[in-house]
């Protein structure tokens, strides 16, 4: 045994551990394991990878996030900046078509703002009000099933009322009321900024019935259970159960919930501004960008939608797959 | 049967109300209705005067009583915009939207059905495969984006159908309808699809799900043991047995088809009370916010209330007391 690359045993006091094994072998038999080695073990990873499809899904979620997150490295030009846009370059056509200008890969709009900047910055809107607007039914959605599964009886049967009448409504319509009522209040008092708020609040009003309801139904199941009961005899506050004892039990679900939701809500807000009544013009997202060049599209200008359009539809197809994963993966039922 | 039509229709008054609640609030709260009416260059006195005559001097729990007790008259004022009533609006515009949601829940069934049974019997043949890859498409692309592609592909590419608006129409008492000229059913052609796509995904999906559930059970096995023909055994006793949850879903996506035509009526230009709804919010036209809220809200509640009744009528299992919806 003259294995030169090994490294000699260290010595040490204990002449039972002092054997062939290095320190290096003993430290990683007896470390806890890592939460990422746990990771890389378990089935959710096996299942993730065995997918092509979702393997394919996530790397383009990864890859339209990341390029809008790098908008402002990235982007050739910069749409909001008034100045540095040019009316003379406006309606041209991508670089490869008759007509087109490589300094504007994918054309130009009806403004003569660069299509490709505009949707690298309009889908990080897009995605940064999809998860704002997601986030706030996750909290609003959570907390009222919380409460209402803990402490039942009243609280609950009123919780509950209020989302079976908003339930028999779809989301959009409830988002479009909620947009609509707040452009009313708003109209003649106009905040910088403030049509973003107004849809992340319009979305996230309109999309925290599911949540309530999955929480609440977990709730009340986990409520009778004997840690919760050993919780409350110790004497720990009903907040501190809820959010501390509980919640992590309901997490898997609403994990699930949420990334189904990322989807719809993005493409809720693409909706309202399609509408006209989600983002100005002048802060474009797909849905605006969409709106603006589904007007040119009879005079030919077909690149001002195709290509926000693509995108849009991408980015809605990516999470959507990884959204329908993510539940079979984490129901145990399936597997 | 009776109790529990009686309990169902409580909740549906209870919705009710609280919609007309939300409504109220609505109109009496956001922004003064007095100002909406008048010119700016009106004096104060006049102002008053017309306050008093609304009687928006009243008590709160007074105006929402009248409020309530005109929306049951179908009297929902005057449109800010357009200086009509609205009901005179909602009456010239509820034709276009009820023959457009009908023509896409008709294209929604006809198609999903037996794409359904399809891909229900033969699961893994690539026909199968290709309806079930459209129909993910069909579930993440946004509605109005459909809309667009359908008018680049048939409207402005090959020119055979049009992209905007109702065609002629027909007048039969108040009713103007399009289904009666050849223009009229072209014109119904893209938003008919636009609008019923999602929904024949939703069925296919459906049908193909409850056709693998039931082509399972022993019934089946038995009726083939007999020597039934697969067209007897497929159509005769498994799609039947699908059908109890089939016509729910399609009930309750009436309602939805109802919302969502809002979208592509702005698409294609499609003159009905979602084009109405979006032009109000565009224009913060409060009143006929409030009475599109409170004539979807009125829809929504009596399909339910439809669908929960055929439901027990239908299927027999499900006549137990207090059945969550």
């Amino acid at each position: 045994m003259n294995d030169t690359l090994h490294e000699a045993p260290i010595p040490t006091a204990d002449p039972a551990l002092s054997s062939a094994r290095t320190a290096e072998e003993i430290f990683i038999e007896t470390a806890p394991r890592s939460r990422a080695s746990a990771f890389f073990d378990s089935d959710l990873l096996h299942s993730f990878l065995r997918s092509k499809l979702v393997v394919a899904a996530a790397l383009l979620t990864v890859a339209l996030v990341g390029a809008a997150l790098l908008a402002p490295l990235i982007a050739p030009h910069d749409p909001y900046d008034l100045k540095s846009v040019s009316l003379l370059d406006s309606n041209t056509p991508p670089a490869w078509e008759k007509g087109g200008d490589p300094h504007f890969l994918l054309g130009t709009d009806d403004l003569g703002r660069d299509i490709l900047s505009t949707i690298l910055y309009g889908t990080r809107s897009s995605i940064l009000i999809g998860l704002c607007s997601v986030l706030l039914a996750t909290a609003i959605g959570l907390s009222l099933g919380l409460w209402a599964g803990y402490a039942g009886g009243r609280v609950d049967s009123a919780v509950m009322r209020i989302a079976d009448v908003q339930l028999t409504f779809p989301a959009i319509l409830t988002a479009l009321l909620i947009d609509g009522v707040a452009l009313a209040i708003f109209k003649n008092h106009p905040i910088e900024g403030s049509k973003f708020w107004i849809l992340v609040v319009a979305i996230g009003l309109s999309f925290w019935v599911q949540y309530a309801r999955t929480v609440r139904g977990v709730t009340l199941v986990e409520r009778n259970k004997e840690y919760v009961e050993a919780a409350r005899l110790i004497g720990i506050g009903p907040i501190r159960i809820m959010f501390q004892h509980i919640l992590p039990n309901v997490l898997g679900p609403v994990l699930v919930i949420a990334t189904i939701n990322l989807a719809l809500a993005i493409i809720t807000e693409a909706t309202l501004s399609f509408l006209g009544v989600g983002l100005p013009p002048t802060e474009p997202s797909l849905g605006t960008m969409i709106q603006i060049g589904n007007k040119y599209l009879f005079s030919g200008s077909w690149w001002m939608v195709a290509f926000p359009g693509v995108t849009l539809a991408a980015l809605a197809l990516a999470v959507n797959l990884l959204g329908d994963w993510l539940r079979d993966a984490l129901n145990p039922r399936l597997r | 049967m009776l109790a529990f039509a009686i309990r169902r229709l409580l909740e549906a008054a209870f919705v009710m109300m609280t919609v007309a609640l939300l409504a109220f609030v609505l109109f009496r709260f956001v922004g003064d209705p007095v100002n909406q009416m008048v010119g700016q260059d009106t004096s104060l006195e006049d102002r008053m005067r017309l306050r008093e005559e609304l009687g928006l001097n009243d008590p709160v729990a007074i105006q929402f009583g009248r409020f309530v007790g005109n929306a049951a008259r179908f009297d929902f004022g005057i449109s800010y915009q357009v200086k009509q009533p609205v009901t005179a609006i909602i009456a010239d515009r509820f034709p276009a939207t009820l023959e457009l949601a009908l023509a896409a829940a008709l294209f929604a069934v006809l198609l999903g059905i037996p794409m359904g049974v399809y891909t229900g019997i033969h699961r893994d043949s690539w026909l199968s495969k290709v309806f079930l890859t459209v129909s993910l498409i069909g579930v993440s692309l946004p509605t109005f984006l459909i809309g667009i592609l359908l008018i680049y592909v048939f409207a402005v590419w090959l020119g055979v159908l049009p992209s905007f608006g109702r065609g002629d129409v027909v007048r039969i008492g108040f009713w103007r309808t399009g289904l009666l000229t050849a223009s009229g059913l072209k014109a119904l052609i893209l938003p008919a699809v636009t609008l019923g796509l999602f929904q024949m995904t939703l069925v296919t999906r459906l049908v193909r799900a409850e056709m693998l559930e039931v082509l399972r059970t022993d019934y089946i096995k038995f009726a083939r043991a007999r020597g039934l023909t697969d067209r007897s055994v497929n159509f005769g006793h498994a799609l039947k047995n699908t059908l109890v949850p089939v016509i729910t879903v399609i009930g309750l996506q009436l309602g939805a088809i109802i919302a969502f035509a809002i979208i592509t009526e702005t698409v294609f230009q499609w003159p009905g009370m979602g084009l109405m709804f979006i032009q109000a919010v565009q224009s913060a036209d409060i009143p006929v916010m409030a009475a599109y809220l409170m004539l979807v809200a009125f829809l929504f509640v009596l399909i339910n209330f439809i669908v929960d009744l055929i439901y027990v009528r239908v299927d027999p299992r499900i006549r137990i007391f207090g059945r969550s919806a």
